[in-house]
């Protein structure tokens, strides 16, 4: 089964869809493939059956979610087409996909190809983080958008990071016991974002936001502690307790859930599987792929649009799927130029705005340094193949230089999530016991499939 | 451990998960509607048989993958729960040929 399109877009997040819209205003033929079952991607997942269903999830989750919609909606009356359900097991940089949907393979050809896959939290290394019980913030907060569930008995929120904070705060809205939220930032961090603050100001919006989550939390008794670390998560089975340093002081609290967050970073599966360029971001802590101001990558065609090339939040992600659209719109001939830079040009300002607030919150919340490099080498740093950072550290010792080797060594990376979850902590461990720069350790090879597929989907296809 | 917010009116979906009926709401991923039922834990790991629950609900951990309709390594939090499903908890490796 093949079919083709003008312009494919991966990812039905607000990037997604604000290329499709941006596209079908310029008449390309637009296809939007995605994972999930509803367009809206992470941050408006699940958006339409909120908005229908009353207020109640709604009201917890917030204006800036709900808002989302009004872009759902333009999405839904683009004439863009639309596959949900539909997962990309490998891209090729000729001009094709290979979706997998309903148990069935499928071939897209392509003249054009926007990626627009989005963030993933970063996996937040710690003793005990792979119990049950334990899950991300982020992860927490899908669970009450799509199936209004909510932990039970209590919850510590564990980390750094907006994110955090949001669903704190949301936890509390929905009558959840919150029993602490525990900041890995230090006085440092708010030291070292101080100068960042000017710039911020730019973006008002997002500092009422933060202050107000801060203070919501606060007044619902909630304890906010600051400059925690040494964190670690025990328990029969399950997790059962914090523990964690502050102040020198050990400290540990009882909780039956551990949500934790230490900031999202780009999920660059797709195009490392397509072997475009990726650049370390040495502050941020990512790999994002390389760009120019329309989102091209190193392959001709191919661009990419959203957190997906690097973190700057919702409002930047759907700019940035337009601008990434209009350079499509271009290539096709449907707009020179001029008429491109010309609807750019408000584009970028607005996108210069809400980029504002990124130096400060990647300064003030940057990872913490335990996450990065986890200091106990019992902590699993794969969680499928279940190698530890002692592990990692070992092979290096024997004489792994990069991932891919010490992947042979040891299976870390040859897990169902293909590196997903350990690749980053992988390559910062081995650049930091070799004493050497992240960017010349490298990353994992990714190859297809990159998502699960059956035997049987693969001999149905036609030749 | 979770609790359903009240929500909406739709009926509820009935799935089997280890044997047992359970209840998911419409729109429900498998994961979802198997931690509402409070599992203790849905999949075992291959290496050292560890307990394991969903962790990222986004599809890219895997730590979701259970069995659903006889088929194992399947993401749950990537399939919605439809009536009838019959789900099991995805105990260790998966064999390649079956008893």
């Amino acid at each position: 089964m093949s079919r083709s399109c003008d312009l494919a877009v991966v990812g039905a997040g607000p990037a997604g869809i604000a290329a499709a819209c941006e596209a079908r205003e310029h008449g390309l033929a637009v296809l939007v493939i995605d994972e999930q079952h509803a367009p809206g991607g992470q941050i408006y997942r699940d958006i339409e059956k909120n908005v229908r269903s009353g207020d109640r999830i709604g009201g917890i989750l917030g204006p800036d979610y709900l808002r989302g919609h009004e872009l759902v909606e333009e999405f839904r009356r683009s004439g863009a087409d639309y596959l949900p359900g539909a997962a990309v097991w490998r891209a090729d940089a000729d001009g094709a996909l290979w979706i997998s949907r309903e148990g069935r393979t499928e071939q897209i050809r392509f003249r054009r190809l926007i990626l627009a896959t989005g963030a993933m939290e970063r996996p937040v290394p710690m003793p005990g983080w792979t119990l049950p019980g334990v899950m991300g913030a982020g992860g927490a907060q899908v669970l009450l958008k799509s199936s209004g569930l909510v932990p039970e008995g209590r919850v510590v929120l564990a980390g750094a990071g907006p994110l955090l904070l949001l669903v704190a705060q949301q936890l509390v809205g929905a009558g959840c016991t919150v029993a602490a939220v525990l900041e890995t930032t230090r006085i440092a961090d708010y030291l070292a974002a101080a100068p960042t603050l000017p710039r911020a100001l730019a973006a008002p919006m997002y500092l009422r936001k933060g202050l107000a989550m801060r203070r919501r939390i606060a007044a619902a008794g909630v304890p906010i502690l600051g400059a925690v670390e040494g964190l670690r998560i025990e328990g029969d089975g399950r997790a059962e307790r914090v523990r964690f340093r502050r102040r020198g002081k050990e400290a540990d609290l009882a909780a039956d859930t551990v949500l934790l967050h230490q900031g999202v970073v780009p999920n660059v599966q797709i195009t490392r599987q397509l072997d475009c360029e990726h650049v370390w971001d040495g502050r941020q802590r990512y790999w994002k792929p390389v760009r120019d101001e329309w989102g091209n990558t190193s392959i001709d065609n191919i661009a990419v649009a959203g957190d997906g090339g690097g973190i700057g939040g919702a409002e930047a992600a759907a700019v940035s799927g337009r601008l990434a659209a209009l350079e499509a719109a271009h290539r096709a001939g449907s707009l020179s130029r001029d008429e491109r830079d010309a609807r750019a040009a408000s584009l970028r300002r607005g996108l210069a705005r809400h980029l504002a607030i990124r130096p400060l919150l990647d300064t003030l919340y940057r990872p913490a340094s335990e996450v990065l490099t986890p200091p106990d080498d019992t902590t699993i740093v794969c969680r499928c193949e279940e190698v530890t950072a002692g592990m990692l550290r070992e092979g290096v010792a024997l004489g792994a230089t990069g991932p891919n080797q010490l992947k042979a060594y040891l299976r870390c990376g040859m897990g169902p999530c293909q590196g997903r979850l350990c690749g980053l902590v992988v390559s910062e461990v081995i650049a930091a016991t070799r004493g050497v720069p992240v960017p010349e350790i490298g990353y994992y090879r990714i190859r297809p499939p990159i998502k699960p597929i059956t035997l049987g989907e693969l001999t149905a296809l036609e030749q | 451990m979770f609790k359903r917010l009240p929500d909406g009116d739709e009926p509820p979906i009935s799935f089997e998960f280890e044997g047992q009926r359970i209840a998911a709401r419409p729109g429900d991923s498998v994961a979802a509607a198997v931690l509402a039922a409070n599992p203790g834990y849905t999949r075992t790991t291959p290496v050292t048989g560890a307990p394991r629950q969903p962790y990222c609900l986004m599809g890219i951990c895997f730590d979701c993958l259970m069995e659903i309709d006889g088929v194992p390594n399947r993401q749950a939090c990537l399939i919605e729960a439809r009536e009838g499903m019959k789900v099991r908890r995805q105990e260790g490796a998966v064999g390649l040929f079956s008893e």
